[in-house]
């Protein structure tokens, strides 16, 4: 899932000084998993927010959870609700918030939190990043583990002459993501998957705003006009 | 001939080969190029212009080529993978052997996060392996990355490089064999320190017949001090630097351990000149290339060979 993290308060706090009624919208899907932009997360902040305000400041932080900012449905929540507001900040990833935005076209809308990566929730509050979403996915000949991801250098035919003790050259912490892909071939008797020069990848998703089965959205459109 | 080169002429012509090293300045200053080079010429048969390493910004390395071209020396042209798209190397490849430069050596790179911006986007669309494949598909099969056909395909002579002291173990000549297949024409390894470890290497390299198929060069590096060898045994990934060269710098005065460097130096030259299916020496003097020229003495390899020009 998305994993993100929150924004330094004070970043928030500059990017919403212009504005004196806020409307923190939580978003209950990925962002709310890894405890960043979930329902009391967006109460979490306004009780700072409101804390941070000075003596006799007339601002108001309302918030408002919808189920999941990236679908259409969840955001028609909010029609009614946005009007009385300046300023939108949103907990979402970074979809959501553009989505958001896309919907209320006329109110500035703000990220709340940096999105991270598309990681796994190893234990409660620990998370770690797998997949860069290359669209092209390789893990079937690397063993489960992607080297686009996991190796610093996104090496397609690794190790590189640098692991020491199975880490990664760039960072003792990390450990090879090679070193890993060859111990586990080998344990599977599959070595011969990586014996040969994998060829340069055709990266994909080079062109913004991809759609995935584009023949949806033409039905869609066709439906409503 | 696959690019005419001096190296390769000379390496064809079954002579053992010696190539140096030899790291761009970090600013537009000519003649730090050219005073490097005065020291190198005529005591090496090519020098690997080095790409900005371990990613510290310098001058290009095909800048650098070219002014020891014109200083006499035959240059390799060295180009890592972190920092141009394809694009942009096979514009490059095709812009150095315009410029007569014969010899290329294809590298992954240091990452950004060893050098002075660490913060910036690394590209690593190729890795290596494939930067070979690239090459070598445009100099033999006339043809780009992407499919287009080159009209004047670029003559290089391929190299690579290899470690055979990494990790892990078993897999670091079925690496190499992954190279040669990909297109290398000359290998250089890491710096050979333990001796033994490299034989076994060598012997592996020998009986999957990789020897045959491609030129190897053993990569050496005069210790300078003991500083230096603790430096390396410690600190940089994937280098074997045995106890006993450490003990037996701690065995002579400080100020003499330069001279003990270069005698230790000799020593692995001379060994590595006797172990089957060697074909030369990569002599990376780091910032030191004023020694070369008393280590190549020193060493026995001198006078270089004067290649046969190619036959057109
Ligand atoms: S040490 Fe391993 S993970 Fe690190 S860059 Fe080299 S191959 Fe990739």
């Amino acid at each position: 899932m998305i994993k993100a993290t929150i924004k330094p308060l004070e970043e928030i706090r500059s990017m919403l000084a212009p504005f004196r009624r806020v409307l923190t919208v939580g978003c209950g899907g990925c962002v709310s998993l890894c405890l960043a932009g979930g329902m009391k997360e967006a109460r979490e902040l306004n009780i700072k927010l409101r804390a941070l305000q000075e003596q006799g400041s007339e601002s108001v932080f309302d918030d408002i959870t919808v189920e999941r900012q990236c679908e259409q449905q969840f955001l028609a929540a909010l029609d009614a609700r946005v009007e009385k507001y300046d300023a939108l900040i949103s907990l979402a990833c970074g979809a959501g918030v553009q989505f958001l935005a896309e919907r209320f076209p006329a109110k500035p809308v703000f990220p709340g939190v940096n999105t991270q990566f598309v990681g796994i929730t190893r234990d409660i509050g620990w998370y770690e990043e797998r997949c860069k979403t290359c669209g092209d996915c390789v893990l079937g000949l690397t063993a489960g583990i992607c080297p686009v991801t996991m190796c610093s250098k996104s090496l397609f035919n690794g190790p590189c002459g640098g692991p020491q003790d199975g880490h990664c050259e760039v960072d003792p912490d990390t450990s090879c993501a090679w070193i890993a892909i060859y111990e586990r071939l080998q344990r599977q008797g599959r070595l011969d998957s990586i014996a040969h020069v994998m060829p340069a990848r055709q990266w994909q998703g080079q062109i913004p705003g991809r759609i995935l089965h584009p023949r949806y959205r033409d039905r869609y459109v066709q439906e409503d006009t | 001939m696959k690019s005419g080169s001096r190296l390769e002429r000379i390496l064809k012509s079954g002579r053992f080969a010696l190539t140096g090293e030899l790291g761009p300045p970090r600013g537009a200053d000519a003649d730090a190029v050219r005073v490097k080079a005065r020291h190198l010429c005529g005591m090496v048969d090519a020098v690997n212009i080095t790409d900005n390493q371990t990613a510290v910004v310098r001058m290009s390395s095909l800048g650098a080529c070219l002014i020891a071209m014109r200083e006499g020396l035959e240059p390799v042209y060295q180009m890592v993978c972190r920092d141009r798209n394809r694009i942009a190397m096979q514009s490059d490849i095709l812009g150095a052997a315009a410029l007569g430069v014969r010899n290329i050596l294809c590298l992954s790179g240091d990452h950004q996060c060893f050098g002075d911006h660490p913060n910036c986007k690394k590209v690593f669309d190729l890795d290596s392996m494939q930067l070979i494949s690239m090459v070598k598909a445009m100099r033999d099969e006339a043809r780009f990355q992407g499919g287009a056909e080159i009209t004047a395909p670029p003559r290089m002579f391929i190299g690579a490089a290899a470690n055979p002291f990494a990790e892990p173990h078993a897999f670091r000549v079925m690496r190499l064999a992954k190279k040669i297949a990909a297109g290398a024409d000359v290998v250089q390894t890491q710096c050979v320190y333990n001796m033994e470890r490299f034989r076994a290497w060598m012997a592996q390299a020998r009986d999957m017949g990789l020897t045959e198929k491609a030129y190897i060069l053993a990569g050496v590096t005069p210790l300078k001090s003991l500083g230096m060898a603790r430096y390396m045994q410690k600190n940089v990934p994937g280098m074997d630097v045995p106890d006993e060269l450490i003990k037996r710098l701690q065995g002579v005065e400080k100020k003499d351990q330069a001279k003990e460097g270069i005698t230790i130096c000799c020593e692995q030259i001379q060994q590595l000149r006797e172990m089957k299916g060697l074909a030369g020496i990569h002599l990376m003097a780091i910032e030191w290339e004023h020694r070369v020229p008393e280590i190549v003495q020193k060493a026995g390899l001198l006078p270089r060979p004067e290649p046969e020009p190619e036959q057109p």
